[in-house]
This record gives C-alpha cells, sequence and structure tokens, in this order.
C-alpha cells in the first residue's frame, strides 16, 4: 500500500528524515517507534503531504504522490490531540470527510451512526465536542479518520494523552478493531508497550534514520542495538569485550549465547537473566529500592564498583533493601547487541 | 454561543443587510449617472465648497429652460475646494467652479484655472461689484464680514454698541470682541483685510496692536466664535457665552430669526456697519471643461433673476443684480452696508502670506 | 497561496494609499522632475516648524501619561469587578472614540470652557489652555486602554497573583511581580496607540487649543488646504511619516511580545463583585471619573438637544421635530432629512466595512503564518493610514485617480475607500490574534479529511473567527460612522453624512440650526452606542487590542 524510498526532510542542517525506506503492506499494522525528535511525526506528515521532502519518494498503491495535494491523497490521520474542530458537534465531526468528498446526506448520515456505534459512541451526534472525555475525544477522531475509508490510516501517539488503563484496554479495541476492518495503519508512538500491542510489525526510528524494523517479537527479543535495547526500557546495558562463550563487562564476567559476534560490543543482560544468591556467590551488590510489578518485583542492585543493574525476581524471592547479595548472570537471558559498541552508561 | 448573542449577531447581520439594499436603491437615482460619462451629454457638473445651496426647484427650471441636469459635487471649506481646483487643473472633476472669493481670486487667476466667458446678463450688475475685465470669472453674490453685535446684552447696559473699527477700540468695548483666526477662517481674514482697507497698510498693525490691548480674543474658526463665545446666539445661550461682540456677517441676524421657533419680531443681534469687508463670490468656466456649453449656460443661469433671488435664504448672501429682490427677511432684519472700502485681489495676492504671519505674530504670540 | 491572499491588500494600499501619498508628496517636492531634499532641511530650520514639533510631541507625550494615568484604574475595574450596567457602560466610554471632533469640542467646551462645572464649582475655566487639549485627548482615549489592557487583564488568571502572596509576596509585590510583567505588554501597546492617536491629533487641538496651538496634522491641513504650500505639507508629511513608523515599529514590537505570551483564562471567571472598602471606593472613584470626564460632555450634547426645543426654558423634542420637517418644506441641496443623513451615513460606513472586512481579512489571513521579516512589515505598513492626514490622503486622490479606469475623482466610491484605509487597520488588529490561536493542524486535520486549502479555510478558520468578524466589522462601521476628515474632503454628489451634516447645521447661525445640529449629534452617538452595544454582546475572548 505505501512505500517510502530514500524520503528526505531537513530542517536546516538537521535531516529530520535522513533517506528513509519504508513498506507497509496491505492490511498490516505498521507502529514506527521512537524517541521525541526522532523524526516519526515528520514521516507520517511527509506521507501526508503536510511536509514537503527535500528527496525520495512516497508511492501509495504504486502512485508516486509528488504534486498530489494533502486533500487528494484519501488518506486518514488522527492527529495527537485528536484536532476535533472545536465549533461542530461529534456527528459533524465524523461527516466531515465525507461531506468533502460529495458524500450524499442520507448515506452520510447512515455512515456517521455505523461508525459511532463501532467506536462505542452510539447515538453521540448531537453531543459537543468540548464535553466530551478525552477517551470519547479519541474514539470520536478516530470515526472521523475512519469514515472517508481512507487506504491508509494514520495514527499520531494515537493513545498519547489517555491514562494508562483507558490506554491499555483501548489499544486491544483498535487492534481488534483494524483487524476486522482490515485497515492499513501506520502509526508512530513513543510508548513501546503500545507499539508492540497494536503492530504486526515495528520500525524503530533515532535521529531520522530506521535504527531496527521486525516483527515486535524479534525486536523485543533482538535488540539490534545499545538504543534500541535502552529504547525499550533496558538498562542493563554495558560494554563488553567478547571471548567465546564469555564477556568481560564491568559486572564481571558473564556468559553469553554460542555464536554470538566476538570482539568490542554492546552487551544486554535482561533483567530476567539477573540471578540473586548468597553474598559471596558471584558479583557483591548492596540491594537497592525494589518496585512491585504485580506478579514480579524490580530490583536495583548496587556493585561496589560497577553501574548499577537491574533485575527481576519472583515475590518471595526478593532480598531486602540493604540487604548484600551475589549476582550471577543466565546466558538465555544475555543478548551481544550488533553494530558498534557505545561507551558503557552512555 | 448563547440566545441574546445569537439574536444580536442577526441583527447586526440583518440591519446590516438592509442598509445595502437601501443604499443601492438611492444610489442608482442620484450619485451613479456621473459627469464621468458627461462628454457632449445632458449633464453639467458644478464643484463648489460646502456652503453652496440652491432650491431644488430653482435646478430644475435650469434643466427645463436649457435641457440640461446639474450634478453637484461639493469638497470642503472654500479654500480647500479651489486649492483642489488647482491641482487637478486641465483635467478638471467639473465643468464650472463656484466659490472663488476676492481674498482667493488671484491665486485661481495665476493658475489658469478658468477659461473665459462673458456671461448673458452681465450689464444687470450693480454698478459697484468688483468683476474681472477680461471675464474669466463672473461673481455671484457678495456677502459683508462685519461685527456682530447682542442686542440684549447693550440693552441691559444702557451701552450704545460700536459702529466703526475705531470705536472697537474704546475701553467701554474692553473684552468683549471675539473674532476667528485670520490664517484659517474665512471671516477672519475678513476681518484682518477690513481692517488694513479702514487704516491702510501702514495703520492696521498699529491697530490691532491696540485692539489685542482692548483684549481681543481669538478662537479658530467661526464656529466656535459664534456658537460658543458670542452671547447674542443660541448656542452661546446655552453655553453661557460672555463675549456681546463677534465677527460674523451681516446676514447672520436675519438668520437668526429665520432659524427661530417662533420666530422673533425683532433680530436678537445687530450689525456694526462701519466694521465691515465685502466678500465678493466668483463662478468661472473650468479650463478643459468636458460639457462646455453646458458650463455657459450654468454661468448665465447663475446671474439670473431665478437663480439670484433664491440665494438669499440658502447661502445668506446679496445678489449682485440690479433687478433682483431681497427677501423681506434680510431687508426687515438686515442692516443695510454700504460698499466698504476694499483691498483690490491682486493686492491681496500680493500679500496675504505677509499680513497674516505679521498678524499672528502680533496678536497670537 | 499566500502571495495570491496578499495580493489584494498590497493592491488595494499601493492604489489607494502609498500612490496618492507618494503623488501628493512628489508633487510639493519635485521641480522639474528632480526631487528637492534640500527643502526638507530648509523647512525644519524654520523656528516655526519647530515650534509645531516641539508641541505635537509633548502634548502627544504628556496626554499619553495623562490617559494612562486616568484609564488604568478603569482597566482594573473594568476587568476585575462585576458592577450593573458594565456592559452598556463600556460600549458608552467607546462612544467618543467615533464622535466627529466637531461634535466633542462643543461638548467638552461645556465642562472646561465658561459655565461649565469647574466653573460653576471652583471658577476654574480650562477652555483654550493646553489643559483642554490633554483632558480631551484623555476623553478620546480612555476607551483604548480601558480594552487593551482591560481586554488582558481580564484573562489574566488571578491565582497566580494569589501563588505569589502564599509564597509570601505582598499585595504590591505580588502586583508589580506578577501581574504588571504580564501586562506590561499591554499597557505599552495601548500607551503607544494612545500616543499615535494624539500625535496625529487634528480636531481636538484645533478646536480646543484655540489658533496658539498647531500639531503637525494641523499644520499639514493648513499647508495642504489653504495655504496650498505643497513643498512645507510633503516635509511635514515625511517628518509625520517618519514618527508614525518609529512608533508603529516599537507597537509591533510590544504586540508581538504579547501574542505570544501567557496562558489565559475564560474573563468571566476572574470577575466578582468588589468587596471591602478600599474595593467599593476605587469602582467609585472610578465611574465617577467616567461619569464627570465621558458622561457629563456627552449629557450636555443630549441636553443641549433637548433644551429649548419647545418654546424658551422648556425640554422637549422640538430640534428633532425641527429635523423631520427639513425633507417637506426646505427643498433646498443643503439639508436632506435626517433619516436620509442616517441612511447616507450607514451606507457609506456599511460599503467602507465590506471593503475594510475583504482586504483586512485577506491581509489578515496572509498574516496568520507569522512569517519573514517581509511579513511583518506589511502588518506595520498596514496601521501606517492611522498616522497619515486625510488631507494628504484626499488631495493625493485628486492627482492620481484622475485617468480612466481609475477616474474615480467625482465617484461616491472614494469615500468608502479612504474610510476603509482607515477601517483596515482596526479589522487586522482584531482578527490576526484570533486567526493565529487557530491551531494549524486543525487546518491540517481538514485537509487530511479531503478540504482544499480555501474549503479548509472556510470550514475552519471562518467559524471560529466568526465572531472577530464580527467585532472587526463592528469597529470598522463605527469608525466609517464618525468619519469626519475623509468625507468632507473627497468631493461627491450631494448626499451628507451625519458628522457632514452637524458641521454644516453647526456653520449657520440660528437657534434652530444649533438645536438641530446638536439633535443630529444625538442621533449620531446613539447609532454608534447601539453598534457598539451590539459588539459588546458578541465580544470575543481574544479578540485584540480594539
Amino acid at each position: 500500500m505505501l512505500s517510502l524510498q530514500a524520503a528526505t526532510v531537513r530542517f536546516g542542517e538537521r535531516a529530520a528524515l535522513d533517506a528513509v525506506d519504508l513498506e507497509v503492506a496491505d492490511h498490516r499494522i505498521v507502529c514506527v517507534l521512537g524517541p521525541s525528535g526522532s523524526g516519526k511525526s515528520t514521516l507520517l506528515r511527509a506521507v501526508a503531504g503536510l511536509q514537503p521532502m527535500d528527496a525520495g519518494r512516497v508511492l501509495l498503491a504504486g502512485q508516486d504522490q509528488a504534486g498530489v495535494p494533502v486533500h487528494r491523497r484519501g488518506l486518514g490521520l488522527m492527529f495527537q490531540d485528536h484536532q476535533l474542530f472545536p465549533h461542530r458537534d461529534v456527528g459533524s465531526n465524523v461527516a466531515f470527510g465525507l461531506r468533502m468528498h460529495g458524500t450524499g446526506r442520507a448515506e452520510t448520515n447512515a455512515r456517521v451512526r455505523e461508525l459511532l456505534e463501532l467506536v462505542g459512541l452510539p447515538g453521540a451526534e448531537r453531543r459537543a465536542v468540548a464535553a466530551l472525555s478525552g477517551g470519547e475525544q479519541q474514539r470520536v477522531a478516530l470515526a472521523r479518520a475512519l469514515a472517508p475509508r481512507p487506504k491508509l490510516l494514520m495514527l499520531d501517539e494515537p493513545l498519547g494523552q489517555l491514562d494508562r488503563s483507558l490506554r491499555e484496554r483501548l489499544v486491544v479495541e483498535l487492534r481488534t478493531l483494524f483487524q476486522e476492518l482490515g485497515t492499513t495503519v501506520l502509526a508512530v508512538t513513543h510508548d513501546q508497550g503500545e507499539a508492540f500491542a497494536l503492530a504486526d510489525r515495528v520500525v524503530v526510528m533515532r535521529d531520522g534514520r530506521i535504527a531496527q524494523e521486525g516483527t515486535p517479537l524479534d525486536v523485543w527479543q533482538r535488540p539490534a542495538s545499545a538504543f534500541v535495547a535502552r529504547f525499550l526500557g533496558f538498562d542493563n546495558v554495558t560494554a563488553a569485550t567478547v571471548t567465546g562463550r564469555a564477556a568481560a563487562t564491568a559486572w564481571g564476567k558473564v556468559p553469553v549465547p554460542e555464536g554470538s559476534p566476538q570482539g568490542e560490543v554492546d552487551l544486554l543482560v535482561r533483567p530476567a537473566g539477573v540471578r540473586i544468591g548468597a553474598p559471596e556467590d558471584g558479583l557483591r551488590c548492596t540491594v537497592g529500592v525494589r518496585t512491585f510489578r504485580g506478579n514480579h518485583v524490580t530490583v536495583r542492585l548496587l556493585p561496589e564498583n560497577a553501574p548499577v543493574l537491574e533485575a527481576e525476581c519472583a515475590l518471595r524471592d526478593t532480598p531486602d533493601e540493604g540487604a548484600v547479595v551475589g549476582v550471577r548472570f543466565d546466558a538465555a537471558e544475555t543478548v551481544v547487541l550488533a553494530g558498534a559498541a557505545t561507551p558503557s552508561g552512555a | 454561543m448563547n440566545t441574546t448573542t445569537k439574536y444580536a449577531a442577526t441583527a447586526l447581520a440583518a440591519a446590516l443587510g438592509v442598509t445595502v439594499l437601501a443604499g443601492c436603491g438611492s444610489d442608482d437615482g442620484s450619485a451613479g449617472s456621473g459627469a464621468s460619462k458627461g462628454s457632449g451629454s445632458k449633464t453639467v457638473t458644478l464643484v463648489s465648497h460646502d456652503s453652496f445651496n440652491v432650491s431644488k426647484e430653482v435646478l430644475e427650471e435650469f434643466t427645463k429652460e436649457t435641457g440640461y441636469t446639474v450634478k453637484t459635487l461639493k469638497s470642503g471649506d472654500a479654500g480647500a475646494a479651489l486649492n483642489q481646483e488647482i491641482l487637478t487643473k486641465g483635467s478638471p472633476r467639473g465643468d464650472v467652479f463656484f466659490g472663488v472669493d476676492n481674498t482667493l481670486l488671484s491665486r485661481a487667476l495665476d493658475n489658469g484655472l478658468f477659461t473665459a466667458y462673458e456671461a448673458k446678463g452681465l450689464e444687470r450688475l450693480a454698478p459697484d461689484t468688483q468683476t474681472d475685465e477680461k471675464h474669466r470669472v463672473t461673481p455671484v453674490d457678495t456677502g459683508d464680514i462685519c461685527v456682530n453685535y447682542d442686542k440684549k446684552y447693550f440693552a441691559d447696559k444702557k451701552l450704545a454698541p460700536p459702529q466703526t473699527f475705531a470705536d472697537l477700540l474704546k475701553p467701554a468695548y474692553k473684552n468683549l470682541l471675539v473674532t476667528e483666526n485670520a490664517a484659517g477662517s474665512s471671516p477672519g481674514l475678513g476681518f484682518l483685510l477690513g481692517t488694513i482697507a479702514a487704516e491702510g497698510e501702514d495703520g492696521y498693525e498699529a491697530y490691532w496692536k491696540k485692539l489685542k490691548a482692548n483684549g481681543v480674543k481669538v478662537v479658530d474658526g467661526w464656529e466656535q466664535a459664534y456658537n460658543e463665545e458670542f452671547s447674542g446666539s443660541a448656542g452661546g445661550k446655552k453655553a453661557k457665552a460672555d463675549r456681546p461682540l463677534v465677527v460674523s456677517y451681516a446676514s447672520s441676524p436675519p438668520v437668526e430669526v429665520l432659524y427661530a421657533d417662533p420666530q422673533p419680531k425683532e433680530a436678537p443681534t445687530g450689525v456694526a456697519t462701519g466694521t465691515c469687508f465685502r466678500q465678493t463670490e466668483y463662478a468661472g468656466l473650468l479650463t478643459g471643461a468636458k460639457n462646455e456649453a453646458g458650463g455657459k449656460a450654468l454661468l448665465d443661469f447663475m446671474i439670473s433673476k431665478t437663480f439670484q433671488e433664491d440665494m438669499p435664504l440658502n447661502m445668506f448672501v446679496n445678489p449682485v443684480v440690479k433687478d433682483a429682490e431681497l427677501p423681506e427677511l434680510f431687508t426687515k432684519h438686515g442692516e443695510k452696508v454700504d460698499t466698504p472700502p476694499t483691498v483690490t485681489p491682486e493686492k491681496i495676492a500680493a500679500n496675504r502670506e505677509q499680513w497674516i504671519q505679521s498678524w499672528q505674530s502680533l496678536v497670537l504670540k | 497561496m499566500r502571495l495570491g491572499l496578499m495580493a489584494v491588500p498590497v493592491a488595494f494600499f499601493a492604489l489607494f494609499f502609498a500612490y496618492p501619498v507618494t503623488a501628493i508628496v512628489g508633487r510639493g517636492l519635485k521641480a522639474e522632475g528632480d526631487w528637492q531634499f534640500g527643502r526638507i532641511g530648509e523647512v525644519l530650520s524654520r523656528p516655526d516648524i519647530l515650534d509645531v514639533l516641539w508641541f505635537t510631541t509633548w502634548q502627544a507625550l504628556a496626554s499619553t501619561a495623562l490617559t494612562l494615568l486616568i484609564a488604568l484604574p478603569g482597566a482594573y475595574v473594568f476587568a476585575r469587578f462585576d458592577f450593573p450596567g458594565k456592559q452598556v457602560l463600556r460600549a458608552v466610554v467607546t462612544v467618543p472614540f467615533v464622535l466627529p471632533t466637531v461634535v466633542v469640542g462643543t461638548a467638552f467646551l461645556a465642562l472646561l470652557g465658561r459655565g461649565g462645572l469647574l466653573d460653576e464649582l471652583w471658577g476654574v475655566r480650562l477652555d483654550t489652555t493646553v489643559w483642554a487639549i490633554l483632558l480631551a485627548h484623555v476623553f478620546f482615549n480612555y476607551a483604548v486602554v480601558v480594552r487593551t489592557v482591560g481586554g488582558l487583564w481580564s484573562q489574566l488568571d488571578p491565582r497566580q497573583e494569589e501563588a505569589a502572596r502564599v509564597l509570601g509576596a505582598g499585595r504590591f509585590a505580588a502586583f508589580r511581580r506578577v501581574t504588571l510583567p504580564a501586562l506590561a505588554p499591554a499597557v505599552a501597546a495601548a500607551a503607544l496607540m494612545v500616543f499615535l492617536f494624539t500625535f496625529t491629533s487634528f480636531g481636538v487641538v484645533q478646536i480646543l487649543g484655540g489658533p496658539a496651538y498647531s500639531t503637525l496634522e494641523v499644520e499639514i491641513y493648513r499647508q495642504t488646504a489653504q495655504l496650498l504650500d505643497l513643498p512645507t505639507a510633503a516635509v511635514l508629511t515625511l517628518v509625520q511619516f517618519a514618527a508614525v513608523g518609529g512608533i508603529l515599529a516599537v507597537h509591533a514590537a510590544t504586540v508581538r511580545r504579547r501574542e505570544r505570551a501567557l496562558k489565559l483564562v475564560d474573563p468571566a471567571q476572574t470577575s466578582r463583585r468588589p468587596r471591602g472598602v478600599g474595593q467599593w471606593a476605587l469602582l467609585g472613584g472610578v465611574l465617577l471619573t467616567a461619569l464627570l470626564l465621558i458622561l457629563l460632555p456627552l449629557g450636555v450634547l443630549v441636553e443641549r438637544s433637548l433644551d429649548g426645543g419647545d418654546g424658551p426654558g422648556g425640554y422637549g423634542f422640538g430640534y428633532y421635530e425641527a429635523l423631520q420637517s427639513v425633507g417637506a418644506g426646505g427643498s433646498s441641496t443643503f439639508l436632506v432629512p435626517p433619516l436620509e443623513a442616517v441612511g447616507n451615513s450607514l451606507r457609506y460606513a456599511l460599503v467602507a466595512t465590506l471593503i475594510a472586512l475583504v482586504v483586512g481579512g485577506l491581509a489578515a489571513a496572509a498574516l496568520t503564518r507569522r512569517a519573514g521579516r517581509l511579513v511583518r512589515g506589511f502588518d506595520a505598513l498596514l496601521m501606517l493610514p492611522l498616522g497619515v492626514s486625510a488631507v494628504t490622503v484626499g488631495f493625493g486622490f485628486l492627482i492620481t485617480l484622475d485617468k480612466p479606469p481609475l477616474d474615480l475623482r467625482t465617484s461616491w466610491i472614494l469615500v468608502p475607500l479612504a474610510q476603509a484605509l482607515v477601517g483596515v487597520p482596526f479589522v487586522v488588529r482584531t482578527m490576526l490574534p484570533v486567526l493565529r490561536a487557530v491551531d494549524d493542524r486543525l487546518r491540517e486535520a481538514a485537509a487530511v479529511l479531503g478540504a482544499s486549502p480555501l474549503r479548509a479555510w472556510r470550514e475552519v478558520d471562518l467559524p471560529l473567527v466568526r465572531r472577530a468578524v464580527l467585532v472587526a466589522a463592528g469597529f470598522a462601521f463605527a469608525v466609517s460612522l464618525g468619519e469626519f476628515g475623509a468625507t468632507v474632503f473627497i468631493a461627491r454628489p450631494d448626499n451628507p453624512t451625519l458628522p457632514v451634516a452637524v458641521a454644516r447645521l453647526l456653520g449657520r447661525s440660528g437657534e434652530l440650526n444649533y438645536g438641530q445640529a446638536m439633535a443630529l449629534s444625538t442621533i449620531l452617538m446613539l447609532v454608534c452606542a447601539v453598534s457598539l452595544l451590539l459588539l459588546e454582546r458578541i465580544r470575543t475572548d481574544r479578540s485584540g487590542e480594539f
């Protein structure tokens, strides 16, 4: 459906998009993930035609979009903060795109009703936009974007401003909905939980370039770089020298899986791979802050002359704060990160 | 948006809408058919100052007689209207200009504003009318600028009102006179010229020094002098004005009678007939006029008996032809001013600026 | 697209402002085709001209200071207190701003002149002193400060000041450190507007100052209309241009600073009934000032329009009835029935408003997305007509619009065109802040949903600025309604507007003429006040300075 070829956008010296290639297949949900300033919003704007490109091409269903103005691209875009028209009611917001496409009144009304039902707001046509809660606004924005049956639906931080529980519920709803409708979706977000829950494919961006692309599982299991690992929320990343199946790190020797790249690399140890034992057993650490996460506990461990470590342990095995423990590492939960090594602690 | 707001908005919109429609209607009738279409047309365009005024019946009679319709354009006071003509010389907005007086005549003539035309009926002019030998302009009316006095004030004080320029210097009339800025006001300038005519070019400065010592007050324009400072006028009474002498027109007393309700038997104000300066207003055929024939016909008409007799009650000026009769209002309440001493237009043109400047430094500073 | 929007306002200003004004200045400064810039030095070394410059400047400074001193408490009271009749009062204090000076002079003399209030109470007479000019300037510009500063003040969250108080700041310290900095740009903008209006003051100085005082504007009028000394007038016009340009540059800078300021709140939430002796005293003081300074002079006009109408000593509607009879009895071209004058005024004002809305609206739309220095320069340029004498523009029209297809000199359209020149800055100033507040992404949302740029403007911008447009329209309307300078200069077939009719009546002796002038002035005031009251009802929260 969508194909980006060497898409480049520069703001002065800085490239917000630096020769990005991206494909979104029909009926797939692709999520672009990245910190703010990574160029993910610019990507959406370039596809929509709101942001002129300095180089590269955007193809929609095989058609080059150069010279096609925004309003003729037939896309849907849900803005970060919805951007509902404040002077129109819910029904009129949803009907907007249909009116722009010259849809007849009866058909428009039927479609608006259908969509409001679909997003769970049946009969809300006459309600004022200002009177809606954040979640309801979200749904109206979605209905508005879907109403004209866009070739490609783009979502900019779709759930950004909602509270956590609502977000978790909506993300599931959205995925189900898109799958039912067979919508092709390109979403951008900075929230990895959202991206992984929603997407068929995840694209991680950094400084206008794609840092990694793959299925959520791929990316989660094998982050391509220290940057991706840290962005996914892993803090146990350190410089290491791999020799055979062992890596020399600030935490001492850490076992790595068979076939790992050799030499100067970055090494990720997932918290689940940090095993806590008796103080004399392995790396000596003092137990710091403990955070309860429902079915497990995250523990900060402070080694004597090394960076902080994060460990995940079962509730009953959690050591007390201030206790001195020993730490060992599990090779199955360590990943040698491809790409150039970064200085530890970066 | 609440209901009130909506209502207000609708009302405003409706009001605007209605006036658009109203506007269009009345516009097509009057304004639209301009002189721009005028070459060889039946419209003759008269350009004048804001005080120009004539009865509609009289204009209709002109149309009946000649077939021409008069379109009038007014643009500011006499000075501004004339200066606009000078700026547009050669490509005038109209055919005839009316309203240049003897204090500004030379400026118009030096600029070659007018094409000579000897109007029909000039032989009927009153003998003392100032004319132009080359007939570049035709005299249309005269008016006298004179000191007016508040009759009640002088009756109450049992004081005789002043009659001459010399009287105004008397201690009895100290702090009683208000006049206008000669640099901007037509009666103000007229009064200054009157003193020059009476006291001579050498004597007027001394006269004004004494007049200033006797407490003359100078305000910017006639409206303030007459309506705010002069105790004899309706406005002055309301404003509790305290100056019973004002520089105004010889025709002001009849006007006070005409525009009072009910009309008094006697005018509340009088004229000091020895303090007058005569203004003559002229009309001329503009050089480059699109409708010369119509312009000439209009000039003829302006010294006709019909037009001349219509003027007094519309512009409060005197006719220039012998056979025009003054309305009863003027003969009853106006005072006859004998031809006052005057200054020739050439002399005025040569000295106007210098006189005004020395007057300003004498009186205002 | 942007350039397209700019085309109409740029063409309008080039044709009806820049070209005529340049031409008339050129006529004065050119001799045999060469510019004679030496004349500038000659004129500027004349002592009388230097006097005029000095007086113009210092009276403008003094008027501005005095206006701020008197009107700032008013701005506070209007912003923070609720009291009965507040809306009506706010409309009434704006009436002087749109009244013709001829009428104002008369009204004001009743306050300061002989037999006026000050005279009755203390035997003080201020007419023909500079105090009369200064106070009249306060009278005229009170509303500018109250609306500009008060408008912002009412939207400042009082909780910010409360937060400072909680943090240990005293009442005054809290005001000085929190409110004042937030307010400063608005105060500066108001001050500069007042300075601009008083620097170019014409009628007030002429009527109240007497012949001894003269501003640049008065001198330009005198040199152009009366003496036809175009070289001197041209030099003075340039001087005024330079001064006004400077003022506008400073003004534009402060307005910009203000636009990107502050999170504002709904004004309805910030005002409440006054509490305690101090606040009641402040409210009382402000109301008393407004009463004395504004209502009293206006009241005098009304009183005089009723006084003596039914015979001596009595009050009645005699003068109004006399106005009615004009059409029937008198068949001259001098006067028209008052309804017709009202009609003429409304018609001119309406056409002027439409022109101002189209030109100003397009300019505001083009300026919405703030870009480049060029655009900002244009922003300031739009304000220039406020600082150029009507006589300069009027005489400029005469010598430029004289060839087909633009031979407009005798066309009635010239009057609304000239009035629109003054209306456009008001429209732009009112609409721009609102348009700039519209989130650009709303327009993008519309575009993505299939709306072309024009359609997006119609569907998104227009509904959002509709109220601002109405406010702008109302101001342009009221300003043209009271406009006198251009209306009287520009030759027009005889259909006088209200101010022109008033001036004509005042130019004649006779009780009925005077009374009718007062009656017509009262009608003009009413028409102004009603339009302003309607505006009050639909005042937008974000509307700019007026």
